[in-house]
């Protein structure tokens, strides 16, 4: 943020943050590269996922958890992968006990491999059941604002509806219900998924919403350091956009030069 | 006896604790998380907690995603 402006943080769960860019650590080439990208991304808020341990590793082996260390960063573990309410709610109380007893989780329940959209009705399952064992549950949805406001009501901390399909890097699809999810939401709302370039993240904040969260634009892009450094930059560019308040639209054009005194006048 | 770990059956000395599985398998100190049967077995518990045969046992740990 320019220095004649001090926004407000964003509040998630009774957390403050300065950073509205969130990021996953996923499809990176190595550990170097994730810890380069994240700090060039200025996220605070950082997802990853909970896999089986690979039994025949080595003891030296490095850990994501050295390169995004909990007492550095907010850790976000998120449900990738689960099909089920069932599962997700396993996987949120394995990274509670994996974070000695961190209630921040990412809820995503997944309904289709090919298209990774959300199952809504196992969403909704698993949000209350994690709710009423004391996680505080930002979650990945749909863009249908009913299903966004069930989920505030069920207690979510944050709405996370997609722009576009998890990877896919098609931007914000549906600009209209993601304003109509944030009009009515009383908790933040950040898109999560789809975001493809720059221009895009800006976009989301554009619309008001409170944060980005993002992965494969960063992980896949060319140069994942540069385009974290450019996602950083577009986020905060959106957020201001925003606050500023766009100039109105007008049919017809309007001189920025006066009228009066031209030399040919 | 035998279990199931991270979906895949082995065999075991019995009275094995989880602490004493977790040190032959070199996960010891690690950050791991561990579940039994489908319930988690917190880390202060894992030298107190006995398997037995049929157990279904799962070990995680964080890695990339998004």
């Amino acid at each position: 943020m320019t220095d004649f402006f001090q926004d407000q943080p964003l509040r998630i769960a009774g957390r403050s943050f300065t950073s509205r860019l969130l990021v996953g650590t996923g499809k990176y080439q190595d550990f170097d590269e994730t810890a380069e990208a994240v700090a060039a991304s200025g996220a605070e808020i950082v997802t990853f996922a909970v896999r089986r341990t690979n039994l025949g590793q080595e003891a030296g082996e490095p850990n994501l958890l050295d390169v995004v260390p909990p007492d550095r960063f907010t850790l976000l573990p998120n449900t990738a992968g689960c099909y089920t309410a069932k599962d997700a709610v396993r996987t949120c109380k394995l990274a509670r006990e994996l974070l000695d007893g961190h209630r921040l989780v990412k809820l995503e329940v997944l309904g289709d491999q090919s298209t990774l959209y959300p199952n809504v009705v196992e969403t909704l399952t698993a949000a209350e059941e994690l709710i009423a064992d004391g996680f505080d549950v930002m979650v990945y949805t749909s863009d249908d604002p009913i299903v966004a406001r069930e989920l505030e009501r069920l207690g979510c901390c944050a709405i996370m509806p997609l722009g576009s399909l998890i990877g896919s890097g098609h931007g914000i699809q549906n600009p209209h219900n993601i304003r109509l999810i944030i009009e009515q939401a009383g908790v933040p709302v950040l898109v999560d998924a789809g975001i493809g370039t720059a221009s895009d993240a800006a976009l989301a904040m554009e619309l008001g919403c409170d944060g980005v969260l993002m992965n494969s634009a960063i992980a896949h892009a060319r140069q994942p350091v540069l385009m974290a450094s450019a996602m950083k930059k577009a986020v905060e560019a959106g957020r201001e956009a925003f606050l500023a308040g766009r100039m109105p639209r007008r049919q017809t054009a309007d001189p920025s030069s006066p009228f009066a005194g031209r030399i040919n006048g | 006896m035998q279990i199931q770990l991270n979906g895949e059956v082995r065999d075991l000395a019995s009275d094995l604790t989880v602490a004493q599985l977790l040190e032959e398998l070199g996960l010891a100190g690690r950050r791991i998380a561990v579940e039994r049967n489908e319930e988690i077995v917190p880390r202060s518990e894992h030298a107190a907690t006995r398997l037995a045969d049929g157990d279904r046992l799962e070990i995680v740990h964080a890695i990339g995603g998004g």
